[in-house]
């Protein structure tokens, strides 16, 4: 039997990841797309509450400055049956505060495979790929695959105008924090 | 394809889901190997379990017992691992089975238009009709490439290797 074998795993220069877990499902995320590890209690401290049709995974949002962060749980986005998150990452480029349950460590993968094509739906904007660590197979999270424009659009129309909670809005954090060595 | 092409032996693996015995082109398998821990995570393909590690990469399991045996496996003895295209890339599948597989020659006879589009064609062995099984209709994948060749004209001849193909 012949084989043209596919390719492997595309090799990446070592990237530093978080691997965190929802329930028992554990997931990877790039380190440098976290701008802020918070605990869900001292973010939803300043939140408020919305609700917009269709987008069952934010039920909260942060005023930041100019901009507003949607807090998405993470276990109703994958489906996964787990208590709200007690963490929350702000992830950077985005309007997400992603509720995770804990952090597993922090780690550096060397390699990232692509999403295998048999996979063909909404997982495809959800993940980066999946990587090899320590014998286990681990999804790698995309930042921005946890909202969509279509989540957006809906969330900013259920917006309440912005006079309502002027006096909420929390400071906006140092852009230039660097995660990886502050966790570390 | 002409006549003389038609009655060409071709190599066919044989694999038992349940009952039933199938058949794949051989020269879309790559080899048969024992059930291993199958890494699950959250996604919406329905037909994928999850995936091995298998010599480094990542392949998706797909059982396509339910599909055609009408049941999802209960007891699996090995995986199939072949050969899934999709347009111009190609990608391992792992393809759980529940008994040994068998390597044959037959002369493959053409599918019918009425029959399934996962049906390649069918052959004869040992008295049983078979049914070789295309892969890229039976595995779950994106909708929007081209369609694929079926089993039995695979692999393709002098054709241009894509970047996906890896050299062996």
């Amino acid at each position: 039997m012949p084989p043209t074998a596919p390719l492997k795993s595309v090799p990446l220069r070592e990237e530093q990841i978080i691997l965190f877990r929802i329930g028992e499902q554990l997931f990877a995320l790039s380190s440098s797309s976290v701008q802020e590890v918070r605990s869900a209690d001292s973010l939803s401290g300043g939140a408020t509450e919305i609700d917009a049709p269709g987008v069952d995974k934010v039920r909260q949002f942060v005023r930041r400055g100019n901009n507003t962060l949607f807090l998405v749980s993470a276990a109703t986005h994958f489906g996964i049956s787990a208590p709200e998150g007690i963490l929350a990452f702000v992830l950077r480029n985005t309007r997400t505060a992603l509720l995770v349950d804990s952090i597993e460590k922090m780690t550096a993968m060397t390699c990232l495979q692509a999403l295998p094509l048999s996979f063909c739906h909404e997982e495809r904007q959800w993940y980066r790929g999946l990587t090899a660590l320590d014998q286990t197979v681990v999804p790698v999270v995309r930042p921005e695959g946890f909202l969509s424009n279509e989540d957006l659009m809906m969330l900013d129309a259920a917006l309440p105008p912005p006079e309502l909670f002027a006096g909420e809005t929390e400071a906006e954090p140092d852009a230039d924090t660097d995660l990886g060595t502050e966790l570390n | 394809m002409n006549v003389s092409s038609e009655l060409e032996l071709k190599s066919f693996v044989l694999l038992r889901l349940g009952e039933r015995r199938f058949a794949v082109a051989a020269a879309g398998t790559a080899e048969l190997v024992a059930p291993s821990r199958v890494f699950r995570f959250p996604h919406k393909t329905a037909k994928i379990e999850g995936v091995i590690l298998r010599r480094g990469r990542i392949v998706p399991v797909c059982d396509v017992a339910e599909k055609l045996v009408g049941s999802r496996l209960t007891t699996r003895r090995f995986y199939l691992i072949a050969l899934r295209r999709y347009g111009q890339r190609t990608e391992w599948v792992a393809i759980p089975v529940t008994g040994e597989c068998e390597l044959i020659s037959a002369e493959l006879n053409a599918a019918s238009p009425s029959d399934e589009p996962h049906v390649a064609g069918w052959l004869s062995h040992g008295g049983d009709v078979i049914e070789v099984l295309n892969l890229d209709a039976l595995t779950p994948g994106p909708h929007n490439l081209l369609p694929n060749p079926a089993p039995s004209q695979l692999p393709a001849k002098n054709s241009r290797q894509n970047k996906a193909e890896a050299r062996p």
